[in-house]
């Protein structure tokens, strides 16, 4: 009797929890496992609803939870699709097994080769383009050339960076690895290092809010970072260079997907794959962020087209994931925090 | 009136012998006593260990590459830099937060009443969020030193820099000091006026009486709130990626999330592990010598009137570490959704703060339940098992979250897999995953993390009644079940309140298990705060972060009311 009101209180707290236990019903749906956030997908999601009538459903996490989650759900997983927003992770995920590839003529027309796996197990949706900004009372524009000639000490205490922690900066040394072979990229990256102003930020903004304070004069950001901050504030003294014209070009890093080994709905999901790397899709898929579109028939929104057109990096983007341990390592050694 | 009648009959139906006997032969467990207590922190320990263990499992592994590397490159910095770390936070959080439970507990100062709530503000603000907006305030681009440049010209070298050791700790401090002010307040509080009476009859001056008495009676709240800020230092990841300050768990994420390590990173983690086991285990050595019951409930103690300039030195000192722990950043956090809160809040913020109350909610019901379950069970049957097994069950607590959260997702896939599977062979269904993607699911993982937030407040009470309440109680003829509902949870009620507070707040704060392990569709305000900050977007995510500080603040009144009663 003394123990009535406990047993009570249990059955209540194990009803109230069983009560969402989750529904198992399969209609006619793509399920999504996004690194990409929600802000930067769901309309092209809702687009296709629109268009198909196939329901997406998604989740969004960081790119390692949602692999290890890919892998520990093995040929379960109600994953049929992985959006991340680098090429190193896709790699990652291909390298796994966790990746099927896909042939299909219209990806094929609509993402250019650099930007996709060789063996079409993902492909690019949105490029990002990392790239040198400068204090426009500071520096003259013919001051500046490549990525490399950072690391000349005649930008001794003038250059403000990101972390080596940030995945952006991983895959820009990883592909400078690829060019260049690893002695001559860690003497760069130790030029680098030699040449900053203050400790390695948290976030490419900050390097840029540090550039324009006067900390320092020049910093490498990925474009969208500076085309908020000017969106903000646009009397800011900042410009875009673009680095590497007469080499190897900007490096480009994907915001990108493919479709899972597993996948429960294979056709519903390259058909979602097809239709982000559509005309109709990629004007959103780009401009909610203000990257670069992956398909050339697609023009660029008309902010970001202000900034200039640029040659581009054609190393295929997977080197980055293949070669960004060593980046890692080579940072670490080179003291880039 | 219940109670009454059950006693009656509890002395009715009790044989005097036996009483007597059991009197005597305490702790020895009595013949009424149910054997299955004794499972009880097996179990749940067993539960703990399953996450844990897989962490752990990936010894096994050989990663002995990322180890070379690190070993040959930063582990040297980051182990002292972590080391720092731990010891800045550890004796910062033990003096702001003993010196300021002292003041309102026990002291009449201005403003007492309304700091002994508000106090504990700053714990609904997630420590990231503390960091980014000191940062922001405070760093050479920051409002203050732009305008101290515009005052003094361009060179600022007597300005620290923020972006420092003293930095990070400072913050962690002001995020982290609540655990300890909360524990130790209720230490002072339950402490009564008798033992401070006695000291100052003995000829001990009201210092002294704090230094010999009042403090080492507090001893296990104090240590238990700080081995929780140690913990959450030491797994926090957040907070020191803001200033980009590398510590161990810097390494952990490096190796798993550049390096696409992940055996490299729970190795790491596994090593976290052994460090925090190590410290539990000896400040229990340390403690376990120790009895910190009082002999009667005896009334609270007078409050201490102070001298005037005393009084308001106080008053200030508690409003300038309100101020810079929770006023400061709220204001900025504020002054940042108004310029957002037009386009962004919509309705679903309604849902993601249902979610989010509710997922809180179930949790404390939850994970205060199994820890004062396992409070009890220890102390009826205190044994070399027993006690191994609370040490192992609060161990989620000291590894990173996202590492937790994956030691959890893997077994629950695993044995979802093998549901699937049985289904498939038995009755030919598809099934799919079936237990991942619940709510229960949700919650068990919470409760692996936060079951040692809720045990440590439930210990200490326990710890303050005598154990002649329990023989005498069993001299009544309770047991079990009824010795704890009748006699312990009425003297419990203040630390269990206590560890109801901050599990609610910890877990309407926490992300990566949220972020893993939500059903599709099931949004918290956690979760929107990572979906604006992972892309850098911090003012836009002062609006969830206003949301949460919002939400954390009424349950956060409402327990530490109730804890006060």
């Amino acid at each position: 009797m003394s123990s009535a009101r406990f047993n009570r209180y249990l059955t209540a707290m194990i009803c109230c929890v069983t009560l969402f236990t989750a529904d198992a019903s399969r209609a006619e749906e793509v399920v999504v496992y996004s690194a990409r956030i929600e802000q930067l997908i769901k309309p092209m999601f809702d687009a296709f609803t629109k268009d198909s009538g196939i329901a997406v459903k998604f989740v969004t996490d960081k790119e390692g939870p949602l692999l290890a989650r890919l892998k520990a759900e093995g040929k379960n997983t109600p994953a049929d699709m992985l959006i991340t927003v680098d090429a190193g992770n896709l790699w990652e995920a291909a390298r796994e097994g966790l990746l099927r590839p896909v042939e299909s003529e219209i990806l094929e027309t609509n993402v250019p080769a650099h930007l996709q796996d060789p063996l079409n197990r993902w492909f690019g949706l949105s490029v990002r383009a990392r790239t040198i900004v400068y204090n426009t009372n500071k520096v003259k524009p013919s001051d500046l050339s490549t990525y490399e000639a950072l690391a000349d000490p005649k930008w001794k205490n003038r250059l403000c960076i990101r972390t080596s922690k940030k995945v952006y900066n991983q895959s820009l040394v990883a592909m400078m690895i690829a060019e260049h072979g690893e002695p001559k990229t860690e003497q760069i990256v130790k030029g680098w290092v030699a040449n900053l102003a203050t400790d390695p930020l948290s976030d490419d903004s900050k390097a840029m809010e540090y550039v324009a304070a006067g900390k320092c004069d020049v910093t490498i950001v990925n474009t969208y970072y500076y085309g908020r901050l000017m969106k903000k504030n646009p009397k800011l003294p900042l410009a875009i260079f673009w680095p590497n014209q007469e080499s190897s070009g900007v490096h480009v890093n994907i915001s990108g997907a493919g479709v899972t080994k597993y996948a429960h709905h294979p056709q519903a999901a390259i058909k979602l794959l097809e239709f982000l790397s559509s005309e109709k899709a990629q004007n959103l898929f780009a401009d909610v962020n203000m990257e670069y579109p992956v398909n050339s028939k697609v023009k660029t929104d008309p902010v970001v087209a202000a900034w200039g057109s640029f040659k581009q990096n054609t190393i295929n983007v997977n080197k980055a994931g293949e070669l960004q341990a060593e980046a890692v390592k080579l940072m670490d050694r080179a003291g880039y925090k | 009136m219940e109670a009454g009648t059950g006693l009656e009959k509890g002395i009715g139906t009790t044989d005097s012998q036996g009483t007597r006997k059991g009197v005597f032969s305490f702790p020895t467990p009595s013949r009424h006593a149910s054997q299955g207590w004794r499972l009880i922190p097996l179990l749940v320990a067993a539960l703990v260990l399953i996450p844990v263990g897989t962490v752990v499992s990936s010894l096994f592994t050989p990663a002995g590459e990322v180890w070379q590397h690190l070993a040959e490159t930063t582990l040297p910095d980051l182990l002292t830099n972590t080391f720092w770390l731990a010891l800045g936070v550890l004796a910062g959080v033990t003096l702001l937060g003993v010196s300021l439970a002292w003041f309102t507990a026990v002291c009449e100062f201005p403003g007492r009443q309304f700091f002994s709530w508000a106090l504990l503000l700053p714990f609904a603000m997630p420590a990231y969020v503390t960091a980014f907006v000191a940062l922001g305030l405070f760093d050479y681009i920051g409002p203050v030193q732009t305008a101290l440049r515009e005052w003094f010209g361009p060179d600022l070298f007597w300005f620290p820099n923020v972006r420092s050791r003293t930095g990070v700790i400072i913050v962690m401090i002001l995020a982290f000091y609540p655990y300890v002010y909360l524990l130790a307040r209720n230490a002072f509080l339950t402490q009564g006026k008798r033992s401070l009476e006695a000291a100052q009859s003995l000829g001990l001056s009201r210092t002294q009486g704090f230094f010999k008495v009042a403090l080492p009676m507090a001893r296990p709240w104090i240590a238990g709130g700080a081995m929780l800020a140690l913990m959450e230092t030491l797994a926090d990841f957040g907070t020191v990626a803001v200033f980009n300050y590398d510590t161990f768990t810097t390494a952990i994420y490096k190796a798993w999330f550049a390096m696409f390590s992940l055996p490299a990173a729970s190795q790491l983690a596994s090593l976290l592990i052994v460090i925090v086991f190590a410290m539990i285990i000896l400040e229990q050595q340390f403690r376990s010598r120790m009895r910190y019951a009082e002999i009667r409930q005896s009334a609270r103690a007078h409050l201490i009137t102070l001298s005037g300039w005393q009084k308001w030195g106080v008053t200030g000192f508690a409003s300038a570490t309100l101020f810079l722990a929770f006023l400061l950043p709220v204001a900025q956090l504020a002054v940042w959704t108004t310029r957002v809160f037009a386009r962004d809040f919509d309705r679903r913020y309604l849902e993601f703060l249902w979610h989010s109350l509710l997922l809180s909610g179930f949790a404390v019901l939850l994970t205060c339940s199994v820890a004062l379950l396992m409070v009890y069970a220890v102390r009826r049957h205190p044994s070399r098992f027993t006690h191994a097994a609370v040490r192992i069950s609060t161990l989620g607590y000291a590894l990173p979250g996202t590492v937790l959260a994956v030691g959890i997702f893997i077994p629950i896939a695993w044995l979802d897999n093998q549901l699937s599977e049985m289904a498939m062979q038995l009755f030919h269904m598809e099934t799919g995953l079936l237990i991942q993607g619940t709510l229960a699911t949700m919650l068990i993982a919470y409760m692996t993390r936060f079951l040692a937030v809720s045990y440590s407040p439930i210990d200490s009470a326990m710890q303050r009644i005598t154990s002649s309440i329990d023989e005498a109680a069993m001299g009544l003829g309770l047991n079990g079940w009824s010795m704890l509902r009748r006699i312990h949870l009425p003297m419990l009620r203040s630390g269990i309140f206590t560890a109801a507070t901050l599990v609610f707040v910890d877990v309407m704060k926490e992300m990566p298990i949220t972020l893993m392990t939500r059903p599709f569709g099931w949004d918290t305000l956690a979760v929107r705060i990572f979906e604006m900050t992972s892309e850098g977007e911090w003012e836009q995510a002062a609006l969830p972060a206003v949301a949460l500080v919002l939400a954390g603040l009424l349950p956060l009144i409402f327990f530490m009311r109730q804890s006060e009663k």
